[in-house]
C-alpha cells in the first residue's frame, strides 16, 4: 500500500539487484555480512553464555547456601577445585563470582542483548537494507568471538581465571602474588576485555551511523520506534565509555608486565617491598566506573527499549509519553556519565566528591520514575494480549521498579557506609540491571522470534517459563535485600568467622534453592528455543499486528529485506487503537490520505506533505552506484 | 524450616500453573474453535491476567511476612551516634521507596489484570497528558531533594574533621588479618612509617628513627574507650581492603599508599551491648569488605569497647615495639640512642648489632613515609 507511488525506475533497479550471485556457504553463515545473520550469531553466543555464566552462579550458591555440603560429585566437572575434604576451593570461590560477573555484564546483556537486538531491529525498523557497513559488523562479532574464545579457555588455566571481582580493582588484579587469579586468568581477562572494547567499537560506530544515515524515507527522529531510540543512544554510550575502560586495562597490563606505577604504590607483599611508589588504586576505580557505570545504562537501555514497543503492541495503545520517554532516555544516557563515583562513596576518594555525586546519581531517579509512570499508563485502559513477550516485558517493568527504588538508598552516600559491599547491592544491581535486562532479552527473543526463524515459539511453553522465571527471580533477590540489610559483605566464601554473620544460614540456604529452580526453568526456554526454530508453527507475516516496518518485509526476508523498494513512512509507529480505524493498528507505512476516517485534524495537514516523501529516496543502498 | 515451606508453597504454585494451562489446552479441544486471529488470547490469557493479580497479593504477603521474620537481624543495634543518624535515615528512604513500591507495582499489577483483551472492545487512544507528566516528574524530583538534603547533610557530618582530642588508632590491613598500631603512652604521637622497613617482624613498616615511634605498639586486637571520639588512620600494606565494624556503622577502604581515615564515638561498651542483646558471649568485630584474596572473608579482628579506665590498663600493659624487638636497636640513629634506651630492657641494651637488620634500614629513605 505504501508503494502505491512505485516508479518504472525502482523496478529497473529491482532488476539490476536481482542477479546477486548466490555466496559460499562460510560468507553465507560464518563471515556473513548481512545484519540478520549477525543478530542469530550473536543471540546464539549470548545464549551459551548465559548457559556458562548462569551455571558457574549455580556453583557459587551451592556453597553459600550450603556450607557443609560435600562438593565431590562436582570434581568431574572442577578437578582440584574441589578439595580433597569436598570443599570448594576459597580462590576457585572468587574466580567463580569473578566470572560470572564478567560474563553476564558483558557477554550477556551486553553483546547478547546489544548485540542481538541493535542488529537485528535497525535496519529493520529504520528501513535499511542492511547496516552501514556489513564488513565492520561481521569484523564486530569476530571479534567478539575471538574475545569469547580467549575468555572461555582462561577457565580451564590451572591457576584458574580471573579472581579479584568483576571490577578486578588493583593492586589485587596487578600483583600475580596476591591471588592465583591474577596470574595467567587475569592476562586472559585484559586480553579479552581488550579484544570485546574493539568489537563494541565496531559494532557501536555502525549501529550510530546506521541510525543516521540509512533511515528510510520519512522516517524522522520523531518517528523512531522507541527501540531504535534506545539503541542509537546505548551505542552513544558506548562509543564514549568503552574507550575508558580500554584505557584502564592497558595501564594495568602495563602495570602486571612493564613495571609501571600507575595504580601501584607502597606494597609489601610476600615478604617484599615493591618497588612502585606514587601510583594510585583510586585512579582505576574512576577510570573503571567511568565505563562501568554507563556499563548499566548499555545492559539496561536496550530492554526498556525493547519493552517499550512490546508493551505498547500488545496493550494495543500508544506508547504513553513517547515524547517524555526519549527524553527520559536522553536524560538517563546523558546522567549516566557524571554518576560514576557513587560506586566509590567510601574508597578514600574526598568527601566533597561524594557529597556532588550523591546529588548527581538522585537525579537519575527522576527520568526513570517518568520511565515507570509510562510503561503503567500505557497499560491503563488498553486491550492487553498477554503473549509471553508482554508477561515479560510487564516483569521488566515490576523488576526496574523494585529494583530501582533501593537505588535511592544506595545512590545516598550516607546510608552507603554501611550498605557498600553488601549484599544489598548485589540484590538492587541483580533485579534492576541483571534480572530487568534479562527479561528485556528474553521478551525480545519472544516477540522477534517470527522474524527471526520464520516460526512461532510455543507460548504455553513461554507462560510456564515466565511464571517460574518471575517468581523464582523475586524469590533469590528479594529475601537477598534481608541479608544486606543485616550487613553480610558480599564476596564471601563463608560467613562463619564471624559471630555478626552466623545469622540467616536459613536465608542463605532458601535463595540458593529459588536460584537452582529458577535455572531449572530456564531449561523450558531452551527447549522451546530449539525445538521451535525447526519445528515450531510456520509464522504469519505480521504475528502481533504490529506497526513498525520489520513487519512489513516478507516472512523470510532475504538480503536487503525489502524484495522491491522499501517501505516510506509516515506515521509514528504507535498508531493502535486510534479512534476511527477500522483495525486496532495503523502500520507506520501507510499514509495519512489513505486514513481519513481516522486522522486527527493536524495530521490531516500532513498530507500535503506525503509526495515530498514519497519521492525521496537516497538512503536505498541498493540504489548506489557501486 | 519455615523456608521449605515457602518452596513448597511455590511449588506448589507452579504446579497450578502447570495445571491451569494444560487445562486451557483441553479445553480449547473440546470446543475445538481456534478463531485464526485471536487464537491464544482466551482463557490463558485471562489466566496469565489474573495471575498477576495473585502474584501481587501473595507476594505483599509474603513479602511483609519474612520482612517481619527476618526484621530482628536488621540493621544490628547500632553503637554510634551517627549509626543511629543512618539507621533512622536509611529507615525513612525505606518507607518512602515501599510506598512508590507498593502504589507502582499494585497499578502495575492491577492494571494488567483490568484490561486484559476482552474482545470486541478497543483500547483508549491517549498518546500523552502533559499535566500528567509534569504531575510525576516533579514529585520524584522533590522527594529526591529532600532525601538528598536530609542525606547529604549527615554525611558531611559524618565526613568533618576528627575533634582535635580523638583518640588515635591506625589499623592496617594485609593479606589477611588487621593489625592494630597506637600511638604508646608517653607522647601520643604515632611514629612515621615507611613501607620498605616492613618484614616479617616490623609488620607495620616502623620507621625507628622517628623518635615518636619509639612507644607505639601494635596489637591483633582493637581496644578503643567509650564515648570518645576514635579517629582510625587507615592503610593497607598489599592490595586493597575494607575496614568494616557493623555495629559502629563505620566503613573505609585501606588503600595501599594512600591513607584513608574515618572518625565516630563509640557510646556502648562491650559490656553494655552483651546485657542489651541478652548476649553473653556478644564481641565487637571488624571485617573486610572489599574483595582481598583467599583469606578474605576471614580478616576477624575483635574489637573491646571499653570505659577510660580499663582502657588505660589495656594501653599501659602493652609493651612498646621495641621493647619486644630490641635487635631493631640498629637501626635508631646515633642522636637518638639515648632517648631509644628508656625502651630498652637493660639487659638487652647492649644488643649486637645485627647486620640484615641494618642492611635493610639502610637503603631505605623515609620520604614515603606519610601520617
Amino acid at each position: 500500500m505504501a508503494t502505491v507511488g512505485a516508479n518504472e525506475a525502482s523496478i529497473v533497479h529491482l532488476e539490476e539487484h536481482d542477479h546477486h550471485e548466490r555466496q559460499s556457504f562460510l560468507k553465507t553463515y560464518v563471515f556473513s555480512e548481512d545484519h540478520k545473520t549477525i543478530a542469530k550469531q550473536y543471540m546464539f553466543s549470548g545464549v551459551l553464555w548465559a548457559i556458562v555464566g548462569a551455571s558457574l552462579s549455580i556453583i557459587f550458591r551451592l556453597q553459600l547456601g550450603f556450607p557443609s555440603m560435600k562438593l565431590e560429585w562436582l570434581r568431574p566437572l572442577l578437578g582440584n577445585w574441589i578439595s580433597d575434604t569436598g570443599k570448594l576451593d576459597p580462590q576457585f570461590y572468587l574466580a567463580l563470582v569473578t566470572m560470572h560477573g564478567t560474563i553476564m555484564v558483558f557477554f550477556v546483556l551486553t553483546a547478547g542483548l546489544s548485540g542481538t537486538f541493535s542488529n537485528f531491529l535497525i535496519p529493520l525498523q529504520i528501513g535499511a537494507r542492511d547496516m552501514a557497513s556489513g564488513f565492520m559488523n561481521m569484523l564486530s562479532f569476530w571479534f567478539f568471538f575471538l574475545s569469547s574464545v580467549v575468555m572461555f579457555a582462561s577457565l580451564f588455566l590451572e591457576t584458574g581465571p580471573a579472581g579479584g571481582g568483576w571490577v578486578v580493582y588493583p593492586p589485587l588484579s596487578a600483583l600475580p602474588q596476591a591471588i592465583d587469579g591474577s596470574k595467567a586468568g587475569m592476562t586472559m581477562w585484559l586480553i579479552a576485555m581488550a579484544l570485546f572494547i574493539v568489537s563494541q567499537l565496531l559494532g557501536g560506530i555502525n549501529y550510530i551511523t546506521t541510525v543516521i544515515n540509512l533511515r528510510t524515507r520519512g522516517m524522522s527522529f520523531s518517528k523512531l520506534p522507541l527501540p531504535i531510540w534506545a539503541f542509537f543512544l546505548t551505542a552513544v554510550l558506548g562509543l564514549i565509555s568503552f574507550p575508558v575502560l580500554l584505557s584502564a586495562a592497558l595501564l594495568l597490563i602495563f602495570d602486571r608486565s612493564f613495571g609501571t606505577s600507575f595504580y601501584l604504590s607502597e606494597i609489601y607483599i610476600a615478604g617484599e617491598a615493591l618497588p612502585n611508589v606514587g601510583g594510585s588504586p583510586v585512579l582505576f576505580q574512576h577510570l573503571f566506573w567511568f565505563l562501568g557505570h554507563p556499563e548499566v545504562y548499555i545492559v539496561l537501555l536496550p530492554a526498556l527499549g525493547i519493552t517499550s514497543e512490546i508493551i505498547s503492541t500488545n496493550s494495543r495503545k500508544p506508547i504513553f509519553g513517547y515524547r517524555a520517554m526519549i527524553a527520559s532516555m536522553i536524560g538517563i544516557a546523558f546522567l549516566a556519565f557524571i554518576v560514576w563515583a557513587h560506586h566509590m562513596f567510601v574508597s578514600g576518594m574526598n568527601p566533597f566528591l561524594g557529597s556532588i555525586f550523591m546529588f548527581l546519581t538522585l537525579i537519575i531517579a527522576v527520568p526513570s520514575a517518568v520511565k515507570a509512570f509510562n510503561y503503567i499508563t500505557t497499560l491503563w485502559r488498553g486491550n492487553i494480549i498477554f503473549t509471553p513477550a508482554m508477561l515479560f516485558s510487564i516483569g521488566l517493568v515490576s523488576f526496574f521498579i523494585s529494583g530501582g527504588l533501593t537505588g535511592i538508598i544506595l545512590g545516598n552516600s550516607a546510608l552507603d557506609i554501611q550498605l557498600h559491599d553488601t549484599y544489598f547491592v548485589v540484590a538492587h544491581f541483580h533485579l534492576v540491571m541483571g534480572a530487568a535486562s534479562a527479561f528485556g532479552f528474553l521478551a525480545g527473543v519472544y516477540h522477534w522470534f517470527p522474524k527471526f526463524f520464520g516460526r512461532m515459539m510455543n507460548p504455553k511453553l513461554g507462560y510456564v517459563h515466565f511464571w517460574m522465571t518471575f517468581i523464582g527471580i523475586y524469590l533469590v533477590f528479594f529475601p537477598m535485600h534481608y541479608i544486606g540489610i543485616a550487613g553480610f559483605p558480599r564476596r564471601y566464601y563463608s560467613f562463619t568467622s564471624y559471630d555478626a554473620f552466623k545469622t540467616f544460614g536459613d536465608l542463605n540456604m532458601f535463595v540458593s534453592l529459588a536460584a537452582i529452580f529458577t535455572f531449572g526453568a530456564q531449561f523450558i526456554f531452551l527447549l522451546n528455543f530449539f525445538y521451535s526454530i525447526f519445528r515450531g508453527k510456520k509464522a504469519p507475516q505480521n504475528p502481533w499486528r504490529s506497526n513498525t516496518l520489520e513487519w512489513t518485509t516478507p516472512v523470510h526476508p532475504g538480503h536487503g529485506n525489502w524484495p522491491g523498494e522499501i517501505p516510506a513512512v509516515y506515521r509514528w509507529p504507535y498508531d493502535y487503537s486510534k479512534p476511527g480505524a477500522k483495525d486496532d493498528f495503523i502500520p507506520q507505512n501507510v499514509p495519512y490520505s489513505q486514513t481519513l476516517e481516522s486522522n486527527l485534524p493536524h495530521e490531516n495537514a500532513l498530507i500535503a506533505i506525503e509526495k515530498e516523501i514519497e519521492e525521496q529516496n537516497y538512503n536505498d543502498q541498493f540504489k548506489q552506484p557501486h | 524450616m519455615i523456608y521449605v515451606v515457602g518452596l513448597l508453597a511455590l511449588v506448589f504454585l507452579v504446579l497450578t500453573v502447570l495445571v491451569l494451562t494444560r487445562l486451557t489446552s483441553v479445553l480449547k479441544g473440546i470446543n475445538g474453535d481456534s478463531t485464526d486471529e485471536n487464537e491464544g488470547i482466551g482463557l490463558s490469557n485471562r489466566i496469565n491476567g489474573a495471575l498477576f493479580l495473585v502474584f501481587f497479593v501473595v507476594g505483599v504477603i509474603a513479602a511483609a511476612w519474612s520482612f517481619n521474620e527476618a526484621s530482628h537481624y536488621f540493621l544490628p543495634e547500632a553503637s554510634s551516634p551517627h549509626g543511629r543518624r543512618t539507621d533512622s535515615l536509611f529507615w525513612l528512604v525505606m518507607a518512602v521507596i515501599t510506598i512508590a513500591f507498593l502504589v507502582t507495582n499494585a497499578l502495575l499489577f492491577y492494571f494488567a489484570f483490568r484490561y486484559s483483551y476482552r474482545k470486541d472492545h478497543r483500547a483508549t487512544y491517549y498518546p500523552e497528558n502533559h499535566k500528567l507528566e509534569l504531575i510525576w516528574t516533579v514529585i520524584p524530583a522533590v522527594v529526591m531533594a529532600l532525601l538528598v538534603f536530609t542525606g547529604w547533610r549527615a554525611w558531611r557530618d559524618i565526613m568533618s574533621e576528627a575533634p582535635s582530642d580523638a583518640v588515635v588508632i591506625e589499623i592496617v590491613g594485609k593479606q589477611f588479618n588487621w593489625i592494630t598500631r597506637y600511638p604508646g603512652v608517653d607522647n601520643n604521637k604515632l611514629g612515621n612509617y615507611n613501607y620498605k622497613l616492613t618484614d616479617a617482624n616490623n609488620e607495620v613498616g616502623l620507621d625507628l628513627s622517628d623518635e615518636a615511634s619509639f612507644d607505639d605498639f601494635t596489637a591483633t586486637e582493637m581496644h578503643i574507650p567509650v564515648g570518645k571520639p576514635i579517629l582510625l588512620k587507615i592503610r593497607a600494606r598489599d592490595v586493597l581492603h575494607s575496614v568494616f565494624i557493623p555495629h559502629m556503622r563505620v566503613k573505609m577502604d585501606a588503600v595501599p599508599g594512600m591513607p584513608t581515615r574515618f572518625w565516630f564515638v563509640p557510646d556502648k561498651t562491650t559490656e553494655q551491648m552483651r546485657n542489651e542483646t541478652g548476649n553473653q558471649k556478644f564481641n565487637y568485630e571488624i571485617a573486610c569488605t572489599e574483595v582481598c584474596g583467599r583469606g578474605h572473608f576471614s580478616m576477624r579482628m575483635p574489637l573491646v569497647v571499653e570505659d577510660e579506665e580499663s582502657f588505660k590498663k589495656w594501653t599501659s600493659e602493652q609493651k612498646p615495639w621495641l621493647t619486644t624487638h630490641t635487635d631493631y636497636l640498629v637501626q635508631v640513629p646515633e642522636k637518638l640512642k639515648a632517648k631509644a634506651a628508656k625502651y630498652v630492657p637493660a639487659d638487652a641494651s647492649a644488643a649486637p648489632s645485627d647486620s640484615t637488620a641494618t642492611e635493610q634500614g639502610g637503603g631505605a629513605g623515609t620520604s614515603a613515609s606519610l601520617r
